[in-house]
């Protein structure tokens, strides 16, 4: 368990981050953007899978078995229509081009 | 250090390892040359977590641990059987609502991690057993909090999903609909309250059934041009619900991806809603484009061209830029505007596309439909820089899009769409519009480009507009153009 205050700190850092890493947006990248931060956030698998490993109740593995299948939808189906959308971006120049 | 303890930090690790692979992906994104790489080092992060996951202590020491085991199996084995085949096979042009749909599934598995959560706590008392530890005022406020925002993203997204499908009546209001939303999220807010003093099964339930129900409330009154900001704005729910739900289970993986995707993902909705010149909050409370918005008669009438007049104005040109709306996926005319755009650029004439941040239905719509079509991404070009360039092109082909080309979005302080940023289209020598018919945009405005003096109306579906065109461009060759 994590304590408040390294909690505070962890909110605070990765809110930065979040910030800084996109802080400038071409069109061009709202696509990888939006997409991509939607697969990410389907980490929430992990944490569902452990809710579900935690059940003792039939009602608590019925939601933690929901949640497992809703979290492993959006990582799975959010990784393969990212990658789909990404493999299809190309640039005219060969090489060379930022 | 014993073999099981050893173990339990290697998962921690395994989490961490993760957090770092998202945030690393995330910024490979950030260009469109490491984009892909960056998807696939997010994939090895989320990989590693959900193995690492089976080893967790608390699943492995559980006395049902097989059956909650065969459980995940199950689970995982359905939903990614059903998401990987739906998620392959899926149309570019019906990108949006499948994003929207796999989103809605994170939101709602953050609220299920609430909910297992706030109703093992709820039966402490009448039950010993491992899962139900007693939770603390601080955690179960995070648990209420995280599943109210994953509740709402999960319906709302849905909701989305179903309209962008075509399955669901693109607006539904009544009257006082703002006050019932209203009433429905204080009540949410206000069993969530309750909880904090009084943890009990039965408000548990009905503090979700309001919250999903308030989700779906809230989505039924937002047009179809609106959902670039709906859909990017519930991404951020979905990654704060994680979040949130990550600090009730003490776990670094889901906090930091959750987090990072949160700030990333209000930092996306803010930008759309600037460049629809509203707020956040009018976007989803007000009932825009209902309301008539007929300003100004604007004098003058639309003026019709012909394929052939249109393909000789190309023919001339020498620079031209393509500006592509929702209706080009609607037409599914990207491949045959590429086609056209590659014979012009046969010709020697310079082609650049010009795309307008909220064009189509979600961020980044018109990049994907266009790199379909096999577009180079450096063709494409930002509001920003390309704005200053329709002065010096001669001939600009606008295909599917309305108001964000609107020029009294700039000039007419009465209109609804005043001050919202547009391609300045108006500034090109010669425009040509294609559109199947007379009608207004979105907004319900009458477009002042259409009648302007250099604009001709060439009205056709998109993909046999850019078939005539490319047939009278051959055939000007052929006929020994020059």
């Amino acid at each position: 368990m994590i304590s408040g205050e390294i909690a505070l700190y962890l909110f605070m850092l990765a809110a930065f981050t979040g910030h800084e890493i996109i802080s400038r947006v071409p069109v061009i990248l709202h696509t990888p953007l939006m997409s991509g931060s939607n697969f990410v956030h389907g980490i929430v698998l992990v944490g569902a899978m452990i809710a579900l490993g935690e059940a003792t109740t039939t009602t608590q593995q019925v939601i933690g078995f929901i949640g497992v299948f809703l979290g492993a939808g959006n990582a799975v189906g959010g990784y393969v229509v990212t990658e789909r959308m990404l493999e299809m971006f190309k640039s005219s120049k060969k090489e060379g081009a930022k | 250090m014993d073999k099981s303890a050893l173990l339990q930090h290697a998962v921690h690790a395994s989490y961490f390892v993760a957090a770092v692979l998202f945030i690393l992906g995330i910024k490979r994104m950030s260009s469109p040359v490491t984009a892909r790489s960056g998807i696939q080092w997010a994939g090895i992060g989320m990989v590693v977590a959900t193995i690492a996951t089976f080893f967790h202590g608390s699943i492995l020491n559980h006395p049902d641990v097989i059956a909650n085991v065969v459980l995940m199996v199950l689970a995982i084995g359905i939903s990614t059987l059903f998401a990987w085949v739906s998620g392959k096979k899926v149309a570019m042009t019906d990108m949006p609502q499948m994003v929207a749909l796999y989103n809605g599934m994170g939101g709602g598995s953050a609220a299920a991690i609430g909910a297992s959560a706030l109703i093992g706590a709820a039966t402490v008392g009448s039950a010993t057993a491992p899962g139900h530890h007693a939770l603390g005022t601080t955690q179960i406020a995070l648990a209420v909090i995280g599943a109210l925002i994953g509740s709402i993203s999960f319906t709302g997204s849905l909701i989305a999903f179903a309209k962008l499908q075509g399955w669901m009546d693109k607006t539904f209001r009544f009257g006082g609909q703002q006050v019932v939303n209203g009433l429905f999220f204080l009540s949410a807010v206000g069993l969530g309250g309750a909880l904090l003093f009084h943890l009990d099964t039965t408000i548990v339930i009905a503090f979700f059934a309001v919250s999903l129900l308030f989700g779906v409330l809230m989505t039924l009154p937002i047009g179809g041009a609106d959902m670039p900001v709906v859909i990017s704005l519930y991404n951020a729910f979905t990654g704060l619900a994680v979040a949130f739900e990550g600090y009730v289970q003490g776990n670094v993986a889901l906090i930091i991806a959750g987090t990072v995707v949160g700030a990333a993902g209000t930092l996306l909705t803010r930008l759309m809603a600037k460049a629809m010149n509203r707020s956040i909050s009018n976007v989803l409370f007000s009932n825009f484009g209902s309301g008539g918005g007929g300003s100004t008669e604007i004098a003058g009438s639309q003026k019709p061209i012909e394929a052939a007049d249109a393909a000789s104005l190309l023919y001339m040109a020498e620079k031209v830029i393509i500006v592509p709306g929702y209706g080009m996926a609607v037409a599914q005319a990207q491949h045959k505007i590429w086609e056209l755009s590659q014979q012009l650029i046969k010709r020697d004439k310079e082609v650049k596309f010009a795309i307008h941040p909220v064009a189509g239905r979600m961020p980044g719509h018109m990049n994907v439909l266009l790199a379909e079509a096999g577009v180079p991404y450096d063709l494409i070009a930002d509001m920003d820089d390309i704005n200053p360039e329709f002065a010096t092109c001669d001939v600009a082909i606008v295909i599917g899009a309305n108001d964000v080309v609107n020029p009294v979005a700039r000039t007419d302080k009465s209109s609804p769409i005043y001050g919202m940023p547009i391609l300045d289209v108006i500034n090109a020598r010669q425009v040509i519009v294609i559109k199947r018919g007379k009608g207004a945009g979105f907004a319900g405005i009458e477009n002042a480009l259409f009648y302007a003096d250099n604009c001709r109306m060439l009205y056709a579906d998109g993909q046999e507009a850019a078939n005539r065109l490319i047939a009278e461009l051959k055939g000007i060759d052929s006929a020994g153009g020059h």
